[in-house]
């Protein structure tokens, strides 16, 4: 095929990408989205291959067939609750894909200095998606701490390697060659900046980086699209880089903290909330169970912990019990709950909880008098009223779920110990809060015996 | 002027994806998020020509370990996005499907 006839082939596969993501946004129609962008995947690919700049087909098959199973066996095994780290790994193997592409364009003849700098950009670019992506997965999936990690001399420290990168870079267009020591010293530190920049990230603030993560590894292949001059990668990666940033976005402003803040500073420990006094009131599942048959509207409040109890399909059972028995039942979802975007959403869907009855945050705080019982499972931080009433507090300003306005307040812990951030929790001492100690899957399922005993 | 060309189109597509994704509503903040990670996996056609074309040995080896790099993340991408696209029911769709 003449490069015409193959760029036009792109023009279509773009416009399958565009409508493809376009139809992602809404439920009905997402799964159809889904597949016309992969439809745009395979015909990017089949053109390519039709290319006659392809000699070689040997290395592409092996490779290709490797690639596919791995992704797709992992595809097919990966826990619901696990998701986060999984998009973490797929991310990073976009990343390095991307830093390899430009790697190779480098032996290409003839590059201008405009080329290099491109090329060095979709390596660094693509070095730390991966190795922040890396990081990122070994928090996510606790084989390593997850806590923020934050040293004094950081900003110091990333200035430095900053410079030196910038350093690197100048000194390597100077004198573009495919073994010159700077490249190596460019790989090196734009695998380490990855690693500095996930490093001060942890816990609840995990949505921000995974948003950002996959903001990069889009920008990444833009940036090998320039490299290699290429349109579709240019028009793909700078669409999935716009999806990043605008869900970071989004995770920031329900976390009422700048991108700065959460990239740089772990979490601002600096102020001292006030003291909450108070006697919490605990209650047993007998009574739990009393107080929910009488409810007219119970609203499910998940975070985190219901994702670390397994506990979506009890409490989607209990739902079905409650609207059996009249209730209305509602599941309010806060956006920063969970370790990624829209995490609870999925662990409900999963669950077979119909997407309707799930209920974004603006929706469910101006119904919440309405509400007789406010079940939090397992969150803390996006419940907590210090975020609206205490100017000292941590997490002063950050939106929350209303739950305190509700009649009665249900909370599902293991124990009396802080959220993530460390800060009290004043809705445990609410006069209308009953807290119900234990682990969430089985109290749950206790207060479901009841119902059908 | 090649440079400038391929500017433009990425401006243009910057603004259409913040167009086309400002609007969705948190329920699929997940699978979009997935989706547009596979999409990113855009960079495999990069891959392909460097792993396929007449450049010295470590230009083929580099391309061939960048193809299957994107690889897992289109595949897995697609697959893992479809698989949780298929659960999102509504209310009135029946309660088939998805693990109990």
């Amino acid at each position: 095929m003449s490069p015409v006839v193959i760029n036009l082939w792109y023009v279509g596969a773009a416009a399958l990408f565009i409508f493809g993501l376009k139809q992602l946004g809404s439920p009905a129609t997402a799964v159809r989205g889904n597949l016309l962008s992969s439809i745009a995947m395979l015909i990017a690919i089949v053109v390519t291959l039709l290319n006659r700049e392809i000699l070689n087909f040997q290395w592409i098959a092996g490779a290709a067939v490797i690639g596919a199973i791995v992704g797709a066996i992992t595809a097919q095994r990966v826990a619901m609750t696990s998701m986060p780290e999984m998009v973490a790994l797929f991310n990073g193997s976009g990343g390095i894909a991307s830093l390899l592409v430009g790697w190779a364009a480098l032996y290409n003849a003839g590059n201008t200095t405009f080329t290099d700098i491109t090329i060095l950009l979709s390596i660094i670019i693509g070095g730390m998606t991966f190795s922040g992506s890396i990081l990122a997965w070994g928090k996510l999936s606790e084989v390593m701490n997850s806590a923020a990690v934050v040293f004094g001399a950081q900003r110091f420290v990333n200035g430095a390697i900053v410079i030196a990168l910038i350093a690197c870079a100048v000194l390597f267009c100077m004198e573009p060659s495919v073994d010159s020591p700077y490249l190596y010293a460019i790989l090196g530190l734009a695998l380490l900046i990855g690693v500095m920049a996930v490093l001060p990230i942890g816990g609840a603030d995990m949505p921000v980086v995974i948003s950002l993560l996959n903001s990069y590894s889009g920008l990444a292949a833009c940036a090998a699209g320039f490299a290699i001059n290429n349109n579709i990668l240019i028009v793909a990666g700078s669409m999935v880089g716009a999806a990043g940033i605008i869900l970071t976005n989004i995770m920031c402003r329900a976390m009422n903290r700048s991108l700065a803040n959460v990239l740089f500073s772990g979490f601002g420990a600096a102020k001292q909330a006030t003291k909450v006094e108070g006697e919490v009131k605990p209650i047993n599942t007998e009574d739990a169970y009393l107080i929910l048959e009488a409810a007219q509207s119970v609203s499910f409040v998940p975070g985190y912990g219901m994702a670390v109890a397994q506990a979506q399909h009890v409490v989607r059972e209990l739902g079905e019990l409650l609207e059996k028995n009249g209730a209305e039942v509602t599941y309010a979802i806060h956006p920063v709950a969970g370790r990624m975007p829209g995490h609870m959403n999925v662990l409900l869907a999963e669950a077979n909880v119909p997407y309707d009855q799930l209920i974004e945050m603006e929706d469910i705080n101006p119904r919440m008098d309405m509400v007789d019982v406010a079940v939090v499972i397992g969150a803390n931080d996006v419940v907590n009223p210090a975020a609206r009433n205490d100017e000292n507090s941590p997490i002063y300003g950050m939106p929350i779920i209303n739950v305190d306005h509700a009649r009665t307040v249900f909370v599902l812990k293991r124990s009396m110990a802080s959220g993530f951030s460390g800060v009290d929790n004043p809705l445990f001492f609410g006069e209308n809060t009953r807290m119900l100690f234990g682990d969430a899957k089985q109290s749950i399922a206790a207060v479901v015996a009841e119902f059908k005993g | 002027m090649e440079g400038v060309f391929l500017a433009m189109v990425l401006m243009l597509s910057i603004f259409l994806g913040f167009e086309l994704i400002s609007k969705v509503p948190a329920t699929l903040h997940t699978p979009l998020m997935s989706g547009a990670n596979a999409i990113s996996g855009i960079t495999i056609v990069g891959a392909l020509i460097s792993a396929g074309g007449e450049g010295s040995a470590v230009s083929t080896w580099l391309g061939a370990a960048a193809v299957a790099f994107a690889m897992i993340n289109v595949v897995g991408g697609y697959m893992v996005t479809n698989r949780m696209l298929s659960m999102f029911k509504k209310k009135d769709e029946g309660q088939s499907g998805g693990s109990a």
